[in-house]
């Protein structure tokens, strides 16, 4: 007897508790396991980058807040240096100071939500997810400290940042470095040993680290393949060069190790904030000389940053107006996902869910 | 054998203000007097009765899934570093009063291309085993409904109804992701009741009856002392037959959604919510008259008191895992029962056989011996099966070292990015 089967095609979003946003998973299962997986983008679509075809070159910054909403001040860092590049300006060593302090503060926010919604996606019953949401308000109050905004800070501009940072941020900052390390290993004692985690984690979603090289996949994700790519270590931008940092490799490129190495990295990051608050001058915190609205010349520049979740680029063409000629952006979320469907194949359902977590993306950053 | 609620005093003077028995624990009649019926109408006293009494327990039993919800929500807050809720009623009490009032007030949606008769008999159905459990659980001295000699039987039979109230509602809402709940519920649950039925084996060659009221008696020394695997895996197999985590894949909410419920809503959805939370309380009331000794206890506090504290621990752990740990995969789970649970309860089996062999009819000091016994055999048991599940050493990531500082900076690429 032959049994007549056939597969049961389910759509995973755009409205489901786990697409992370509004991402949609056209997906065939056989039983419980994934037999073929279709990505459908495009829900969140603001058409960003054409915006900012319209606004003037720091107008543009308010955009960039809303592309990776987890981690606006690496954005605006991204795109405050391809402008500063585009117009050859200077920024004063307050100001880069104070954006990789910012952009450091950001990284722990989206590894700390990256690795709540992981457990979240694990079905943990929001108790890691609530201890990472306790950390990430202490970042946010710093955030509101900096700049007055929380999500949406706006912060970083042309030859430097908004604002000095407040006397009593800097108390403040030292309280949450102090209390950071004793959380991380919290979460570690939660997490990383429990036996339910380590089987369902370690061994599933493996991804060679060829394949994550042929389609570009940066970001933590590649370094838990084991390529020691970072590029505030290989291409140091803003102060780079003048801290010390290690990087977290792993090898087995499975969820696990893409989990670990995430957790790692909140230790490093604590680490450069540490010698960001020890080296930081006194001084101006832009430079009051760069105007509002700027000109730069005809031209065009790119610089990729190591965002949180891979490498964040702002390719600008100016044609010497106010506004760029064009602005292109280079989403780590949206590279990172490109080889989904062949992590996914073969797994079961559950394993599905926690592989897309691990990956980490933002739906604002993917479409745009 | 008459009716068996005459050892409680609130029933049998109920019972006898009615009827004109002439049962001996009857002779002082009630509160009101003797025979308000009739001769010959006895049978009309004890149906008055058995309904009051039955109408009392359901009443206290989905009462206490309201205190239950509202306690496990007021814990998960505390698990999870917030404060639960606290806006109705002092400390909240009254949120579960609230949200039951919303969910009868909400829009009963039956999607359009569900099976209207499937889709709305699920729930009720879905209700019915775990108030038919009730009615076997000595709560205390005299207050059960039914003393079945077939009690432990009864419950193993009646708890697995429920997986047709859960594939009901998979299949006749026409919804891919309850359909995923449902067939995942069924596996789990055919899978679990044979470990939790083997457990048991255990307890009853050691009670020599299947009667729970009997096993309580038997009971000199708690079973959870004398039978520790046997309550080990009964523990994790109810844990799993109530679908509660980390066994909670039927409903899975990261993943299905909402599993073999997603579809519904208002009352029908409150009727799935209020039997999970009822079979919570109930399968800890089992493990607490099988394991825990019933409601024996020290005379200050009645027997009933005895029984509720004691069900308080179970409910607790149950809740703690739920904020602890994260859901186990259907595969995962199946293999645990396959090729953990089983084999621990056969172990379980043949050390109870051996030593009820040589001990038929135990005394005291030789259930606290069979207790040392068995201690010996759960530490060796699963130490052993453990280690064979166990997922080997953990790797941590290598640390790559930074050069001395400043590192050389590409061309073209500066503090500001002037090139």
């Amino acid at each position: 007897m032959t049994l007549n089967s056939e597969s049961v095609i389910v759509n995973v979003g755009p409205q489901h508790p786990s697409t992370h946003g509004v991402m949609r998973l056209r997906v065939a299962f056989d039983g419980e396991l994934v037999t073929d997986a279709e990505m459908v983008i495009g829900y969140l679509h603001r058409g960003s980058e054409k915006l900012a075809e319209e606004r003037t070159f720091t107008q543009v910054v308010t955009l960039t807040d809303r592309m990776d909403y987890v981690a606006s001040m690496t954005n605006n860092q991204a795109y405050i240096l391809a402008v500063e590049k585009l117009a050859g300006i200077e920024p004063t060593p307050r100001g880069v100071w104070l954006r990789m302090i910012s952009a450091e503060l950001q990284r722990i926010v989206s590894h700390l939500v990256a690795v709540g919604f992981l457990l979240q996606d694990l079905g943990a019953m929001g108790t890691p997810l609530m201890y990472t949401m306790r950390e990430r308000e202490d970042v946010l109050d710093l955030f509101e400290l900096l700049c007055g905004a929380r999500i949406t800070n706006s912060y970083h501009r042309p030859s430097g940042v908004f604002q000095d940072a407040p006397d009593e941020f800097w108390p403040r900052l030292e309280l949450f470095m102090a209390n950071m390390p004793g959380r991380i290993d919290e979460y570690e004692q939660l997490i990383s040993g429990n036996e339910i985690i380590l089987s369902r984690m370690r061994g599933v979603g493996v991804i060679q680290p060829d394949m994550m090289i042929n389609a570009s996949i940066t970001g933590p994700m590649l370094r838990a393949g084991g390529v020691d790519w970072d590029l505030r270590h290989r291409q140091p931008y803003e102060y780079y060069d003048r801290v010390q940092f290690d990087r977290p490799i792993m090898d087995e490129s499975d969820n696990y190790s893409r989990y670990l190495v995430r957790v790692y990295e909140m230790r490093e990051s604590l680490k450069i904030l540490r010698q960001c608050i020890d080296q930081i001058e006194p001084g101006p915190a832009r430079d009051a000389d760069v105007p509002f609205v700027i000109r730069p010349p005809e031209g065009d520049a790119y610089v990729p940053i190591e965002g949180p979740k891979g490498e964040l680029g702002f390719y600008l063409v100016s044609d010497g107006g106010i506004s760029p000629y064009r602005c292109k952006v280079r989403p780590p979320s949206l590279i990172n996902l490109t080889l989904l469907r062949e992590m996914v194949i073969g797994l079961p359902m559950a394993a599905m869910i926690v592989t897309f977590g691990t990956v980490d993306i933002n739906m604002g950053e993917v479409d745009r | 054998m008459g009716p068996n609620f005459l050892d409680n005093a609130f029933f049998r003077n109920i019972y006898c203000n009615l009827s004109e028995s002439d049962d001996v624990r009857c002779s002082g009649g009630g509160w009101l007097g003797d025979g308000l019926l009739p001769g010959g109408f006895e049978w009309l006293a004890f149906l008055i009765t058995a309904i009051l009494m039955a109408a009392i327990l359901i009443t206290l039993v989905l009462n206490a899934s309201l205190v239950f919800i509202w306690a496990e929500r007021r814990l998960l807050g505390r698990f999870q570093s917030r404060i639960g809720p606290n806006r109705w009623g002092p400390y909240g009490s009254l949120t579960p009063i609230a949200d039951a009032v919303k969910t009868l007030f909400k829009e009963d949606i039956v999607p359009a291309a569900a099976d209207r008769w499937v889709f709305n008999a699920a729930p009720v159905i879905m209700m019915v085993p775990s108030l038919m459990v009730l009615a076997v659980i000595p709560w205390g001295t005299g207050t059960f409904l039914a003393d079945l000699n077939v009690g432990i039987l009864f419950i193993i039979a009646i708890t697995s109804l429920s997986t047709f109230a859960i594939v009901m509602a998979g299949w006749g809402s026409q919804n891919r992701y309850a359909m995923f709940g449902a067939m995942r519920a069924v596996a789990l649950l055919i899978s679990y009741e044979i470990p939790m039925a083997i457990s048991l084996l255990g307890v009853l060659m050691i009670a020599g009856s299947l009667s729970l009221v009997s096993v309580v008696e038997a009971q000199n020394v708690p079973f959870i002392l004398v039978q520790p695997l046997g309550f080990l895996v009964f523990f994790i197999a109810s844990v799993a037959e109530i679908n509660r985590a980390p066994f909670d894949v039927a409903e899975a909410e990261s993943e299905l959604g909402s599993g073999y419920h997603t579809d519904y809503s208002g009352m029908k959805f409150g009727l799935f919510i209020n039997a999970e939370f009822t079979a919570t309380i109930l399968s800890s009331a089992v493990i607490v008259a099988v394991f825990l000794a019933g409601g024996r206890g020290w005379g200050f506090l009645p027997s009933q008191a005895w029984f509720i504290l004691k069900m308080v621990p179970v409910l607790f752990f149950i809740v703690w895992t739920r904020a602890s740990w994260p859901r186990l995969r259907i595969d995962q789970i199946l293999s645990l029962a396959w090729k953990g649970l089983i084999i621990l309860a056969f172990i379980n089996v043949a050390v109870s056989a051996i030593l009820s062999f040589i001990w038929p009819a135990p005394s005291t000091s030789e259930l606290w011996l069979m207790a040392a016994i068995n201690f010996g055999v759960l530490i060796v048991s699963v130490f052993a099966i453990s280690s064979w599940f166990g997922s080997g050493p953990v790797s941590t990531p290598r640390m790559s070292h930074d050069e001395a500082l400043p590192r050389p900076r590409p061309a073209g690429l500066s503090a500001g990015g002037d090139s």
